[in-house]
């Protein structure tokens, strides 16, 4: 049992208790597991709009004439590239090449955000302050999570209902944001989520978050009312379907991008002579090396140890993180997250095999409980949503 | 916060509910465990109508989004019937798992073992509910 009264609350805890939340510890934090169940809130994501209260989650700001090389420095994916109002999956690597976090960077138009998983955020911002002074960066890194709260609105229906509301966020490109006041409260609205689903995340002031959810919910009309709420639990198996990996499961530091097939969100020509440089100060601007660069470049040469995959089970049974993976009686590899995919019927599971046995197509066998189902490997994602 | 623990039955730690019922004991999961385990998605019974199960046997696996537990037995008997229907759709012990979501039927061999297991209300207080 944990002790409630240690857990961190978000700010929209009174909303989760009138809707009746059922309230579970999430990386220290009291976050709602679900409002009832958790197959009615995945599947009102897929056919509607669900709203996610994701406040847990850290939001780290950089300024500073640093700040841009810093995050190069730190990141695995090249940012000097990015316009204001875009954002950015990159990874956050140890010097081994080992994932410390997975996190989308926003930039703004004089600073940089990161939003990074709440149980790595105290993690990353002792590793952020020791390269910064290792390094001498010029750079101010201020966590404005406690001030702050996020909220994620996804399904297909979620760019028709926030159309109600101003026709700016529906035109964003996939991955951009834009600032937006509404009703005296500033929003931060990216088009981006963690489902597989159209929808956005928004970032408000802590203070305006309960004002906003009413705005989006219930007492908000009959157009904002269509948006209800759903619980983290949801939010797993949205994004496994979707086969967005989850840190603690698909990657941690044991686990390097190359292997979790994050390949676009690694950059490996950062630190090369910017193009152009002959010619006196033109070119692009200096990018550094960034943090696990020549572990990847090894890695890059020599293969991966291990490679992440998609399977398929036959019955119904769900199959769990640590189960094993097997072919014939020898072990291949270990599951790393698994359901029952409610909206496929079948059982699916991410896991990391030897690469020479990672080929769409092959029959394996997993563990679940007490004993061991037939699967076969499959392409990923799982669900990929209809594009109209 | 959890809805009253019928008093007509007994029940286990694990949080197995046996009622007493015409001559046989039906078994199946309180309340408490549904909170817990959210969404049921598969219940499996690995022991076939007429064989015997003893105190403390697992009889089976239950299975939601966020877990797998196994099924046990606080009394001696020969499983009389299988649930088929929540077999078949396991989401009735979300709907009703005090009645329509039962699992097993039990012929006890001695229906007085039912005594030394745990009143609801004892139920309750070992639950933390």
């Amino acid at each position: 049992m944990t002790d409630a009264a240690s857990l961190r609350r978000t700010p929209l805890h009174g909303f989760h208790q009138q809707y009746g939340a059922h309230l579970v510890d999430v990386a220290g934090w009291e976050m709602p597991l679900h409002y009832g169940s958790i197959l009615e809130e995945h599947k009102l994501v897929r056919r509607g709009a669900g709203l996610f209260d994701v406040s847990h989650m850290g939001r780290v700001m950089f300024t500073g004439s640093g700040a841009r090389r810093f995050l190069e420095r730190v990141l695995t994916r090249r940012i000097s590239t990015m316009q204001p109002g875009q954002c950015r999956y990159a990874l956050v690597c140890n010097e081994a090449g080992g994932v410390l976090d997975d996190v989308i960077v926003y930039r703004f138009e004089d600073y940089w955000m990161l939003v990074v998983n709440a149980a790595n955020r105290e993690k990353l911002l002792a590793h952020f302050e020791q390269v910064k002074a290792a390094e001498n960066f010029e750079v101010k890194i201020d966590d404005i999570t406690f001030k702050t709260a996020m909220l994620a609105c996804q399904g297909p229906d979620v760019m028709q209902i926030i159309g109600h509301f101003t026709s700016e966020v529906p035109a964003l490109q996939n991955y951009h944001f834009c600032q937006k006041n509404l009703m005296v409260i500033k929003f931060t609205i990216s088009r981006t989520g963690y489902t597989g689903e159209d929808g956005v995340e928004v970032i408000m002031g802590a203070m305006t978050a309960p004002m906003a959810i009413r705005l989006l919910t219930s007492e908000g009309g009959s157009q904002a009312a269509k948006i209800k709420p759903a619980g983290l639990g949801a939010r797993d198996t949205l994004r496994l379907e979707a086969a967005m990996p989850l840190y603690g499961h698909e990657l941690d530091e044991q686990t390097n991008p190359l292997e979790a097939g994050l390949n676009f969100a690694v950059n490996l020509d950062k630190g090369a002579e910017p193009s152009g440089e002959t010619s006196g100060g033109g070119g692009g601007p200096q990018i550094p090396r960034f943090i696990g660069q020549d572990a990847l470049e090894k890695v890059a040469a020599q293969g991966v140890s291990k490679q992440l995959i998609g399977l398929q089970l036959d019955g119904k049974r769900t199959p769990r993180q640590g189960a094993a993976v097997s072919r014939d009686g020898r072990q291949l590899g270990v599951v790393t997250s698994g359901c029952l995919s409610p909206t496929l019927g079948y059982p699916i599971a991410l896991a990391y095999v030897q690469p020479q046995a990672a080929n769409v197509g092959d029959a394996v066998q997993v563990a679940v409980g007490n004993s061991v189902q037939d699967a076969r490997i499959v392409k990923l994602p799982f669900y990929k949503r209809p594009r109209v | 916060m959890t809805a009253s623990t019928p008093e007509d039955r007994r029940y286990l730690a694990s949080h197995e509910w046996h009622k007493p019922e015409g001559g046989y004991v039906l078994i199946g999961i309180s309340q408490h465990a549904v909170e817990e385990l959210t969404d049921i998605t598969y219940v499996d019974v690995s022991l076939t109508v007429g064989s015997l199960v003893s105190s403390g046997d697992s009889f089976g696996e239950i299975e939601s989004v966020k877990a797998t537990s196994e099924l046990y037995c606080g009394i001696d008997g020969r499983i009389a019937e299988i649930n088929q229907a929540v077999l078949d759709n396991p989401s009735l012990i979300n709907e009703d798992c005090y009645g329509k979501g039962w699992i097993l039927k039990l012929e006890p061999s001695d229906i007085k073992q039912l005594e030394f297991m745990l009143s609801a209300v004892d139920y309750e207080a070992a639950a933390g509910g």
